[in-house]
């Protein structure tokens, strides 16, 4: 498929079954461990820098209830968000105060030591997951030749102009999709290689048995407050990947996409040239 | 056949796919929290943390410990912050005089020893971070005895596989009651705690006794340690759990992560 030049409605082979299965096992196990890790966090919603962090030390988070108002408070500034978080209404219509919602949340009311379940056994899949595909993709070339970016590709002026075609929601068609563009490569090296291993590890700094194994890791974060607070911005670091990937695959043509990740077939976008007949 | 009645927009079916997969997503995960044959899927990460967490660390790896100055300035006191019973008030009314910890279960000579022996023994001081299940971390100084070093004066017997350390606290069902196994036990870092922050150790955080088992998390420092327990098996022990939140809310008897 290298040697020719292809067109709009050409249907190629797109994604490797190793990246097919890891995308929907990192998929499912993303979801648990975030909705869980709320629930987690409700236990107590306040985040600190440095090795240690209780009530009377200083947070740099907040999400809280006051006087039947809910609040978020960062580095002082309080803003309302009564309804969403601090205090909302459950699905049967009760008042709760906690910091984030049920349909946030697994399970969806209070439950430390579920949500506890969920997350340190669906950590084993998202991690085991990681570590099978990035050895795959090194392996089978994925990592050389598809994430890979090209000296050419480093220079401002391809990556502002990348920047520009996303804006004006202008994406590649015929053989320039092929690849994947620099924006794209950049945010998959970013979650691949950075903030998923970011999680995994700073999450491991929370054990009081893996500082015992691994010194090291506060060392690397500033201690178990600290790693605590990353492990919850690397989080919604998640969260924002995940937005726009939903919104680029919805744009970009949605059944196409999620088909090529699903049974491989990708039908390269653009005006296909109809008259012309089927793509053989 | 009208095709209107099967064309749905894109958009209302994507909100529509969205709410109402979350939905499923939600009560299905609550489902699958209260199904008993998900539930012991999910209780193997504990088994699997445990095996993992041994596997990769010795076992006399040492907990960090900090220096003076990064003591929290207040430590806060969690869970119960006095003993329930008659006797723990009395104890406390004359300071421990009169108390004992007996040391006892498959050991063959039974220690029963008091505050002033104890803190005339040989002891241990550590800086240490206590980590809350709930997510919360406060460091202090605690000065204790070695808890290796009193099971070997009470000879361990070689059938005993776990500590139960017998508390005087409750929160209104049973009493509370923590447990370990032997290499936590052994591990030089577990101390009896009788001193904290340079001071003897106060009501609120566990006095005259609080077990300090520091690669694990808050509710496994047992406060108000009265008697000690070698045992073969953690099933006889009120719930069977090993502890009392094991027992009643279901949290991990293994608590290193």
């Amino acid at each position: 498929m290298d040697s020719i030049n292809l067109k709009p409605g050409d249907v190629i082979k797109r994604h490797r079954l190793s990246t097919r299965i890891w995308h929907w096992t990192n998929a499912l196990a993303l979801v648990v461990m975030l909705m869980s890790g709320l629930m987690i966090f409700n236990a107590h919603p306040r985040l600190y820098w440095g090795q240690y962090g209780a009530n009377d030390d200083a947070a740099w988070l907040v999400i809280d209830d006051a006087k039947d108002t809910g609040f978020v408070e960062v580095a002082g500034v309080r803003l309302n968000t009564t309804g969403v978080l601090g205090v909302w209404t459950d699905a049967e219509g009760t008042l709760r105060k906690r910091a984030f919602p049920y349909w946030a949340t697994i399970p969806s009311g209070y439950d430390l030591q579920a949500a506890r379940r969920w997350h340190l056994t669906f950590a084993w899949v998202l991690s085991l997951a990681l570590l099978f595909y990035m050895g795959r993709s090194f392996w089978n070339g994925h990592v050389r030749r598809d994430l890979h970016i090209r000296k050419a590709e480093w220079s401002p002026r391809h990556i502002w102009n990348d920047i520009k075609d996303h804006a004006r929601l202008r994406f590649p068609t015929g053989d320039a999709a092929k690849n994947y563009n620099i924006l794209q490569k950049i945010s998959y090296i970013g979650v691949i290689f950075i903030l998923l291993p970011l999680m995994i590890f700073t999450g491991l700094t929370m054990s009081p048995a893996m500082n015992a194994a691994w010194p090291w890791l506060l060392d690397i974060f500033g201690g178990r407050q600290s790693a605590r607070s990353l492990h919850f911005i690397s989080s919604f670091a998640l969260v924002a990947f995940f937005v726009v990937h939903i919104a680029m695959v919805l744009l970009a043509g949605p059944v196409n996409e999620v088909r090529s990740i699903i049974t491989r077939r990708y039908r390269l976008p653009g005006k296909a040239e109809t008259d012309q007949g089927e793509p053989a | 056949m009208s095709d209107n009645a099967v064309i749905m927009p894109r958009r209302k079916f994507l909100t529509g796919a969205a709410l109402g997969g979350g939905a499923m997503l939600l009560s299905g995960c609550d489902v699958l929290t209260e199904s008993p044959g998900f539930r012991s899927v999910l209780r193997s990460g504990e088994a699997l943390n445990k095996t993992a967490q041994r596997l990769i660390s010795d076992r006399a790896a040492l907990a960090p410990e900090f220096s003076a100055g990064d003591i929290s300035p207040v430590f806060k006191a969690n869970g119960s912050i006095s003993g329930a019973t008659p006797e723990y008030a009395a104890h406390v009314a004359d300071k421990f005089a009169q108390w004992r910890l007996q040391i006892d279960g498959m050991v063959q000579r039974p220690l029963s020893l008091s505050l002033a022996q104890l803190t005339t023994m040989p002891s241990r001081e550590q800086i240490t971070r206590h980590d809350c299940v709930e997510g919360w971390s406060a460091i202090g100084k605690w000065r204790g005895t070695p808890l290796g070093m009193l099971l070997r004066q009470a000879g361990l017997s070689t059938k005993a596989r776990f500590i139960v350390f017998h508390c005087a606290d409750s929160f209104g069902v049973d009493p509370y009651y923590e447990s370990i196994d032997l290499i936590d036990a052994f591990h030089p870092q577990t101390i009896l705690a009788w001193g904290m922050n340079g001071a003897i150790l106060p009501v609120q955080h566990g006095a005259p006794l609080r077990l300090r088992v520091e690669r694990q998390l808050g509710y496994k420092q047992a406060k108000y340690v009265m008697r000690i327990e070698a045992t073969d098996s953690l099933a006889k022990f009120y719930g069977g759990k090993g502890g009392y939140w094991e027992d009643q809310v279901d949290y991990d008897w293994y608590a290193g992560i």
